[in-house]
């Protein structure tokens, strides 16, 4: 039995090396390419294909006495947003903003919030309706975007909340992200991932936005209505989010404050391959060994 | 397992029998390389002492010498002046300590006399030392004739005094009944973490709360609670589950039954045909448990669905548990009592 | 000699012969001082673990003096405005009151973190050494049992020492701790619960048991065995590679006295320099950033520091098996990746010198070194086991791919469920041929090169300059030095 192994073990091939090696990477890949590309899809919703183009979430209330958002409205900015919401949201949402089932939810009702965020994060318009809503340079200038939120505003919906960083508290808003952001966006908000979705970094979020994506809930984020997030707590967490643009990185270089992954590559390739270079300058080599 | 798997591991089986099949092809093929010879040892004397005798060289020693000292001293000066500023001080001593070792170092290979030296290893074995050894164990037992009953009571008196130093350990640790309990039960009302409680009828759908117990240890294993409210095209709890949940809202234990983190993560569609279900998520290994079915997992390696608690809605509106939970919270271990329905 | 030489050379003579009249200790110094060590720069690689751990011994009893080991809640009123008003642990105030106020608190704090990164990762490297060049090998074989302990236990000291800062990150990685344990068969749950003191979070001298554990138990044995394995390695002499003057039955190198030994603390130093440096300039483990732990809160992202990496990465890839028989859990799924899986890495590297021994038959003794390229099988095997605890140390990291690069995070676990098995087959066969391949040419791995020089004619027609130097230079026809028919071992 010994013998039969150690042969197999030891035997070479005739084939030539570069062809086995070839043949061996080939596979490899093939077996990769293989199982990579049909990626499991996303969780299909057992919510039944009614037909339905109701939105399964819709944008909350500021809540009673907070301070909301106003966007400019006049009726030439809703003539123009008309325009524009045909040409660049129609084939989705439908061509009087009552949606597309089974594509695009109805827009008629959700106010100014919503259009504000997806249009100035540059999340809207989508290329596929299945995909991942990602930020993105803008496609309109500030008046498009404000003559689009005055348009589909004029179907009614909640007004646009507002954060103003100046009056939050930097301790209250950084419990408060804890509790209900970091699970998703990472402690100091450098972005994170859920099954199967990216939950963004925070880094390029203005108050406003913020705000915005709180009370409404983009995509597959959850929202939080003023009874559980008030407006101090809300002002609080984003002026925490200012703060984690800079973060207090006491300790020298903060290495992108996402925690071990990027201080183990330092421990390798900066400190032991410091060491193992002063080791080879005290060492000796000769020619044959390593 | 889920299809998913179900294709992956037909996937598996069909590569490996592939690979099965060339390696079959080339082992019918075969080459006669003839590899070198391992290693030999050398005749060579390697021998040989040089002595570098340069003024030059010990310069530089003397003043990387020098130079560590400004740099130690720097460190001092930080310290006591610059109030200590992380940076300034990891640069002075490691600086110094850096220039130190660079002087050792120049002074070890270049300044100092550069020897090969040969030295043998002497044999470790040593047939008649080991003979010896044993014979002298043997020979302290000279004389003695009731051998076995001396070793067999050597025996009982080891194992009773080890057995005595162990017990001791049975004292550090509690019974395993604890396990099994957590602060919630029939009528604990469920608050925020800054001790409101909850009003059910302030429960957003869409939206997600951490509940603690009221009046009890929040840091307890089986205090955080997820709580939801899901539209009633999402709710498909078992039979006996059916008043859990009034008002279509559900409470689930926070912490994952795979490996004990809270469970933060929780996606809910803006718009359900183009995306996915509600579910929560556990950001430690990616435990994916539906909130609409009991808490049952469809990814990840949570090998238990997430325990639910029971809610009613007590007179005033207000949160409070039904009962207990039907099984353990945390991580499965032998004695974990799992779901029955 | 001037007059000032003579002097120190009368007084070091006189103090000799003091310590010599008290101690007779020249006989074993003078041994010491003519101890030679081969000079491979490989060898060193021991060295700068052990280093590292003087830097940790040395940081560590500074640290020891503000760390407060209670989880008796109390509310910060410090300098940090963030945590202002927050409840924590006092143990999580006193780190925070290190890293913040007590002047080079954090530098001391971040070497001591920086020091243990890198000494698993010099015990990795050093490792490695010791499998591709055969180290292993009677008599050497006891010695590499004692590394692979220490291995062990600076893995499980290195996460008790980042786990008494009872901050967010780490208290995660606790809650995942206390799971595994609970997860062996039959008796995790007494064991969590006799380690904790009760059910999660534990007791509330959990942490002050940690840190006696941390700061007394685990060095003390970690010195020991240190000892151990220097003083083996001291009376079977090191192993050397073949070259000029080495035999089975010498040591062929520097002596101690002068070169080695200022070498040798030259690289001490270096170490410590390099930790230093890290220390002031590279922030690690920025407690203040995380936030105090509480059972019902974590964060996305939350990771173990690299060395249980691998760990994260199987609990992660597993699916989601759990054995129950008639009610009961008898292998609960984190056990898999966080206890099975580290138990079969470190079980078949204790195996493996007999598992070799068994194949080749061969039990004499070595004190030669084999250059990995000169056993083919054994390279392969290695890089082979090596990498598939690599990939599943790389999946552990698969979320940030995701959010890097979009793809998604189920398919990358799909894809490397069944990925970890045939990548390492696939490096067999390539290490396999590469050291075939490197054997036959003799050529250096890095330096040399093979192919030719080609040159682009004005016309723009390609013509070959030159073959490269490897294959100008003549094959050997007769065994370099260091080569011996008849004693080899096929491959």
């Amino acid at each position: 039995m010994r013998r039969l192994f150690l042969r197999w073990f030891t035997h070479r091939s005739r084939v030539p090396r570069p062809l086995r090696a070839m043949l061996a990477l080939a596979l490899g890949a093939a077996w990769l390419v293989g199982l990579a590309a049909p990626s499991s899809p996303a969780q299909t919703a057992s919510t039944p294909a009614n037909g339905s183009a109701a939105p399964t979430k819709t944008p909350l209330s500021p809540g009673a006495g907070n301070p909301t958002k106003s966007f400019p409205d006049s009726p030439a900015l809703r003539a123009q947003g008309f325009t524009l919401y045909q040409s660049s949201c129609s084939s989705c949402h439908g061509i009087a903003a009552q949606g597309t089932p089974g594509v695009a939810p109805s827009l008629r009702g959700v106010g100014p919030g919503p259009v504000d965020f997806y249009l100035s994060t540059g999340r809207m318009p989508l290329e596929q309706p299945r995909e991942e809503p990602l930020r993105n340079a803008p496609a309109f200038t500030r008046t498009q975007i404000d003559a689009l939120i005055a348009y589909i505003s004029s179907f009614g919906g909640p007004a646009a909340p507002t954060a103003n960083p100046a009056n939050g508290n930097l301790a209250v808003g950084f419990g408060q992200f804890t509790l209900h952001c970091a699970g998703c966006h990472q402690i100091v908000a450098r972005g994170g991932i859920t099954v199967n979705a990216q939950a963004p970094d925070l880094q390029e979020a203005t108050p406003q936005q913020l705000a915005e994506a709180v009370r409404m809930g983009p995509y597959l984020m959850p929202h939080f209505d003023a009874n559980q997030i008030d407006q101090h707590q809300l002002d609080s967490i984003a002026r925490y989010v200012l703060w984690t643009r800079h973060p207090y990185n006491r300790g020298g270089w903060g290495i992108y404050n996402i925690g071990p992954i990027p201080e183990g590559m330092v421990a390798w390739f900066i400190g032991l391959a410091a060491l193992v270079i002063v080791a080879r300058l005290i060492g000796e080599r000769t020619d044959e060994p390593v | 397992m889920s299809s998913d798997d179900h294709r992956t591991v037909s996937r598996l089986a069909r590569m490996l029998g592939g690979l099965v099949a060339v390696r079959a092809a080339f082992r019918a093929a075969r080459s006669k390389q003839v590899p070198p010879p391992p290693p030999q040892e050398s005749d060579v004397d390697p021998r040989k002492r040089v002595v570098p005798s340069n003024r030059r060289t010990e310069g530089l020693v003397a003043l990387l010498l020098v130079v560590a000292a400004l740099f130690a001293f720097a460190f001092t000066v930080v310290y006591v002046v610059l109030s200590a500023n992380t940076q300034l001080l990891g640069i002075a001593i490691g600086g110094a300590l850096l220039l130190l070792a660079a002087a050792c170092i120049v002074a070890g290979k270049f300044v100092v006399p550069q020897e090969t030296a040969v030295e043998e290893r002497g044999p470790l074995l040593d047939e008649e030392q080991t003979k010896e050894v044993v014979g002298m164990i043997e020979a302290g037992g000279e004389g003695i004739s009731r051998r076995t009953m001396l070793v067999g009571a050597g025996g009982v008196a080891s194992a009773a005094l080890l057995t005595a130093a162990a017990t001791p350990l049975a004292s550090l640790g509690p019974t395993l009944h604890s396990l099994h309990e957590t602060p919630w039960a029939r009528g604990v009302r469920l608050v925020d973490d800054n001790g409101r409680p909850y009003l059910a009828s302030k429960i957003q759908t869409g939206s997600f709360y951490t509940a603690l117990p009221e009046g009890k240890d929040p840091e307890a294993f089986g205090a955080g609670l997820l709580v939801v409210r899901l539209p009633a095209e999402f709710i498909h709890l078992p039979a006996a589950r059916n008043d859990w949940a009034p008002d279509g809202i559900l409470a689930y234990s926070k912490i994952c039954p795979h490996a004990g983190c809270a469970i933060s993560l929780y996606r809910y569609p803006t718009y359900a045909p183009t995306s996915q279900e509600p579910a929560f998520t556990c950001p430690c290994h990616y435990s994916t448990f539906l909130p609409g079915e009991g808490g049952r997992v469809v990814f990840g390696p949570a090998g238990r669905a997430l325990p639910q608690l029971p809610l009613m809605v007590d007179a005033e509106g207000y949160l409070r548990a039904a009962a207990a939970f039907h099984e353990d919270i945390g991580p499965s271990w032998w004695g974990v009592h799992r779901s029955q329905s | 000699m001037n007059p000032l030489e003579r002097y120190a050379h009368r007084r070091f003579e006189r103090a000799s012969r003091g310590a010599e009249e008290r101690l007779g200790a020249w006989a074993g110094i003078k041994w010491a001082m003519r101890y030679v060590f081969p000079d491979h720069w490989s060898f060193l690689l021991g060295e700068i673990a052990l280093y590292s751990f003087i830097v940790l011994v040395a940081t560590g009893i500074y640290l020891t003096l503000y760390y407060v080991p209670s989880d008796s809640q109390v509310v910060y009123h410090g300098s940090y405005p963030l945590l202002y008003g927050q409840q924590m642990s006092e143990a999580y105030r006193s780190v925070l009151n290190l890293s913040l106020t007590v002047p080079a608190g954090l530098l001391f704090r971040q070497v001591h973190h920086w020091a243990a990164d890198v000494f698993i990762a010099a015990i990795v490297l050093h490792l490695m050494r010791i499998f591709f060049t055969g180290a292993y090998r009677k008599p050497r074989d006891l010695n590499y049992f004692i590394g692979l302990t220490m291995l062990m236990l600076a893995i499980l000291e290195g996460f008790a020492g980042y786990s008494l800062g009872d901050d967010l990150l780490s208290g995660m990685g606790l809650a995942i701790a206390y799971s595994v344990a609970m997860s062996i068969p039959f008796v995790g749950g007494q064991l969590a619960t006799l380690i904790w003191g009760g059910p999660f979070p534990g007791s509330d001298s959990f942490l002050a048991r940690l840190e006696i554990v941390h700061v007394l138990l685990i060095p003390v044995g970690l010195a020991v065995l240190i000892t151990f394995h220097l003083a083996i390695i001291m009376r079977q002499h090191h192993s050397q590679f073949p070259g000029p003057g080495r035999r089975e039955r010498n040591v062929v190198g520097t002596p101690m006295w002068p070169a080695y030994a200022l070498r040798s603390i030259g690289l001490l130093l270096a170490v410590a320099g390099v930790l230093f440096l890290l220390g002031g300039l590279i922030q690690i483990n920025p407690i203040w950033q995380w936030g105090p732990y509480h059972p019902y809160l974590s964060e996305n992202g939350a990771q173990p520091d690299w060395y249980i990496g691998w760990l994260i990465g199987a609990l992660r890839l597993m699916p989601n098996w759990e054995l129950v028989i008639a009610g009961r859990t008898v292998i609960p799924n984190p056990f898999w990746g966080g206890a099975a899986f580290p138990l079969l890495v470190f079980g078949v590297l204790f195996a493996w010198p007999a598992i070799e021994r068994r194949i080749t038959g061969d039990i004499r003794r070595h004190d030669l070194l084999d250059r990995p390229r000169d056993r083919p099988i054994r390279t392969a095997i290695g890089a082979a086991f090596l990498s598939w605890v690599v990939i599943v140390f790389a999946v552990g990291s698969t979320d940030r791919i995701f959010y890097r690069l979009g793809v998604s995070y189920t398919t990358q676990i799909h894809v490397w469920r069944v990925g970890i098995w045939v990548i390492p087959i696939v490096i067999f066969f390539m290490t396999r041929s590469a050291c075939r391949s490197l054997q036959l040419s003799g050529a250096h791995p890095l330096r040399a090169w093979q192919g030719n020089v080609i040159r682009r004619r004005q016309d723009g027609t390609l013509e070959v300059v030159a073959p490269s130097p490897d294959q100008i230079a003549p094959k050997p026809t007769e065994p370099p030095v260091g080569t011996v028919p008849g004693r080899e071992f096929e491959d």
